[in-house]
């Protein structure tokens, strides 16, 4: 079933909305990395941090347009949730001596394992075991997923014919 | 007054529904659904409400009583399974609208 | 290295198949026939799991894991439960050896089934992601892993029925379904959040033992028992079952199958263990029992003017949820009644149960053999097939194990569990085994029609060409077969080692609770 194809976004928007675009891409980038990289200590974590990232990939298409959105290619943006979901799986897997899922990091003085008491502090980074290397997995993976959702619809809706 | 946010999750959830059933288009269907989620999203977060307390984070914290944690982790974890049902329903409607040309839940082939 | 895997056998069953799903990208690079092997590799790795876990779980001793705790069954470090707890009792192990075995079959069968080009990874990341979510839901031990993995397997079973993405039909029966299913799911939400909101507690035992029966407790009940009957095609709530098992892939439909028993499953154990003997069961083992009627027969009456074949055995999984529900709620409602139960009520819960691993095994084969017609002629309609028999024997033999199975004849499975349901309801009330049998008996009438005008006949002109099944797909209908002659030659072997200890446990409430408190 043919239909008239919209060819208003095959160039994308005007020139300032690109420069803004392209402008903003910086800031969006380091306040997703903030957000997952200091999950367990503020609010956020994985997946608001990894959701932020995945804006940068919506606002990408909306003002870049068709003909540019296809130099993103879907297989890698897949291939890179799936090294995300794996490494999470394995950061779980890592207790498994004791329980699945056990913290085997938290207080051991290796990689995140400051020892420091429990109650208020007033924010170490390098604590809290396994948490911190889980919401880098889990932000890497949402970002990728959403990307391929945006990607996809985007793609689909734009293109005339089946 | 202190009953204010559950009388609101009661209203959101009614309308969610209400919308799922009783609309045509079925962009508005999904909508429905999707407010109804947020509404039980939002009896989530006002169940483990104390009377005058702070986020349950240790960082910076000043002293008083801390709010529940346990449904904060309920909330965030409905919240991203909302998000997937949502972006399939509405792939669906964008598979639906190529299909027959209209989104309009009248107009369908399977019957019976 | 067995008594490892012995200890710490409830998280790998559920997180052996989401690995291997999340590992699918990744493994798609090899090429198809990587993921082929993959997949069924990491399917029969989960059968040989449960298998091992099912067998030291039957012989008396349920197993309960808490994730991340200093030892494993540590679940109550400070008087009452916290962390997420699995808990794997004699019913949770029987449910999962089905889904287990149906979904090494169902790869099987879909390795030369499925011939779509472009999107042979994703079908097996959702298959995998469909085992993942049933056994999660079999196995988990609280009510809001229970919500998470109901909505795991509703969304890639939504993603499933939609595959065909070139027919317009798929897509609309996909999203009737994920609406319905959604609908439901957020009502188990709700119940959770209402037990939270009173007990400051997720965990199923740990609800049971505090539970006061007061009004909230019964909006809770009401809202868990209606999202599970919806989700397992109960008759008020049944229309999205003959859309969503009539649009999707045939394997797919025969893994649907088991899904809706996962959902059943969870029904059965709200029922039992979280409510028990002190929330009046007789009005809720009537209400089931009402529920299993107009599904017994409303489904079947469905059935008979059928001209889609998918469709047609889709109202006939409809009818055959039916009789679970009546055995199960029969027992439900005389459980206060030490008496009765002793005398009939045990032998409706086994009658109910056998028919659950019965139902799975002979609508498996029929959907099976329904895919094998599909797959070589083209096409569904029953108006135009005829004379099938001539070219494909082996298909017709086995779609004919499956109807006289599921219409309760004499050496096949369907027989031995239906009559432990009829005897036992026949002394409940006998109206009730009289409408049983009648809906049996119309079963068989409409898969009588349904083999004469596909199978029998004068061979048609253009059906000249066909041939016979490719060996995948005989190979798995074959096993499939062998069961259901086996478990009907030998039920009370059956009842005695897998459905007695099954319902036993569902009974004992107190052995549920002592696991973990």
């Amino acid at each position: 079933m043919k239909r008239k194809t919209d060819k208003s976004m095959d160039d994308g928007m005007s020139i300032i909305v690109k420069v803004a675009a392209y402008v903003l891409a910086v800031p969006i980038t380091i306040l997703g990395l903030y957000i997952i990289l200091h999950g367990h200590l503020t609010p956020g974590g994985g997946f608001p941090g990894g959701a932020v990232i995945a804006t940068l990939t919506v606002l990408f298409l909306v003002a870049a347009g068709k003909e540019k959105a296809k130099a993103l290619k879907r297989d890698m943006i897949s291939f890179a949730g799936g090294v995300g979901l794996v490494l999470f799986a394995f950061f779980g897997f890592i207790g498994t001596g004791t329980t699945f899922f056990f913290n085997a990091l938290a207080n051991s003085g290796s990689l995140f394992g400051m020892r420091i008491p429990f109650g208020v502090n007033p924010g170490y980074m390098w604590t809290a075991g396994v948490i911190p290397p889980m919401n880098m997995a889990v932000g890497l993976e949402v970002a990728a997923s959403l990307s391929v959702i945006a990607l996809v619809m985007f793609v689909y809706t734009m293109e005339d014919e089946r | 007054m202190m009953d204010l946010p559950f009388i609101a999750v009661m209203i959101l959830i009614m309308l969610g529904i209400s919308a799922a059933v009783l609309k045509r288009n079925m962009i508005k269907i999904v909508m429905g659904v999707s407010i109804s989620a947020s509404g039980i999203n939002l009896l989530l977060v006002a169940l483990g409400y104390r009377e005058g307390g702070v986020a349950p984070i240790f960082t910076n914290a000043p002293a008083a009583q801390m709010v529940l944690p346990t449904p904060q982790a309920l909330t965030l974890t409905s919240i991203v399974i909302d998000l997937a049902v949502t972006a399939m329903m509405l792939s669906f409607v964008i598979l639906m609208y190529k299909h027959y040309g209209s989104t309009d839940s009248r107009k369908r082939r399977l019957s019976g | 290295m067995m008594a490892f895997l012995l200890q710490h056998a409830p998280p790998l069953v559920i997180a052996l198949p989401l690995v291997a799903a999340f590992a699918m990208p990744m493994v798609s690079r090899l090429g198809a026939r990587a993921v082929k092997a993959w997949a069924l590799l990491s399917l029969l790795a989960t059968e040989s799991l449960v298998l091992l876990l099912g067998r030291d779980v039957m012989s008396g001793n349920p197993h309960v894991y808490a994730l991340g705790a200093a030892i494993p069954s540590l679940t109550t470090p400070a008087g009452y439960p916290i962390r997420i707890i699995i808990e794997v009792d004699a019913m949770s192990a029987f449910m999962a050896m089905i889904c287990a075995s149906i979904s090494v079959l169902v790869c099987m069968y879909s390795l030369q089934y499925v011939r779509k080009k472009g999107g042979q990874d994703k079908y097996y990341t959702l298959l995998l992601l469909m085992t993942a979510g049933m056994m999660g839901l079999v196995c988990t031990g609280d009510l809001f892993s229970m919500f998470v993995f109901l909505e795991l397997l509703s969304v890639s079973s939504g993603a499933l029925i939609a595959f065909y993405a070139r027919r317009g039909e798929s897509s609309e029966a996909a999203f009737k379904f994920m609406v319905v299913s959604s609908i439901g799911a957020l009502m188990v939400l709700l119940a959770a959040g209402i037990f939270y909101g009173q007990y400051n507690m997720l965990n199923l035992a740990a609800i049971g033992g505090m539970l006061r029966f007061g009004f909230l407790d019964k909006v809770a009940l009401v809202l868990l028992v209606a999202a599970f009957a919806m989700k397992c095609g109960a008759v008020p709530m049944h229309m999205w079952v003959s859309d969503a098992y009539g649009e999707a892939p045939a394997p797919v439909s025969a893994f649907l199958v088991v899904a809706s028993q996962a959902s059943l499953y969870a029904l059965f154990r709200v029922c039992f263990t979280l409510f028990g003997v002190a929330a009046a069961t007789e009005i809720m083992g009537w209400a089931l029992v009402v529920l299993g009627m107009l599904t017994m027969f409303i489904g079947v009456t469905m059935a008979i003017p059928q001209k889609d074949i998918k469709r047609l055995m889709s109202y006939h999984a409809v009818s055959q949820t039916g009789y679970m529900l009546l055995g199960v709620g029969v027992c439900l409602a005389v459980l206060g009644n030490a008496a009765a139960l002793g005398s009939f009520g045990i032998t409706a819960m086994q009658g109910g149960l056998f028919h659950v691993v019965n139902h799975a095994m002979y609508k498996g084969l029929l959907f099976l053999a329904a895919g094998a017609i599909i797959y070589r002629t083209g096409t569904r309609d029953l108006n135009k097939l005829g004379g099938l028999a001539h070219r494909m024997p082996l298909t017709a033999i086995f779609f004919l194990i499956g109807a006289f199975s599921i219409s309760g004849l004499p050496p096949f499975n369907g027989f031995a569990s239906k009559l432990m349901i009829y005897e036992s309801v026949f002394r409940f009330n006998p109206l009730l085994s009289v409408i049983a049998m009648l809906t049996s008996i119309l079963t068989l009438a409409s898969f009588m029609k349904v083999f004469h005008s596909a199978f029998l006949g004068p061979e048609l002109p253009e059906y000249r060409g066909v041939r016979e099944m490719p060996p995948a797909m005989w190979i798995s209908m074959g096993i499939l077969a062998v069961f259901i002659m086996l478990f009907g030659i030998f039920p009370d072997l059956v009842v005695q080692y897998l459905v007695g200890p099954a319902s036993q446990a569902l009974l004992d409430r107190i052995g549920y609770l002592g696991g973990v408190l």
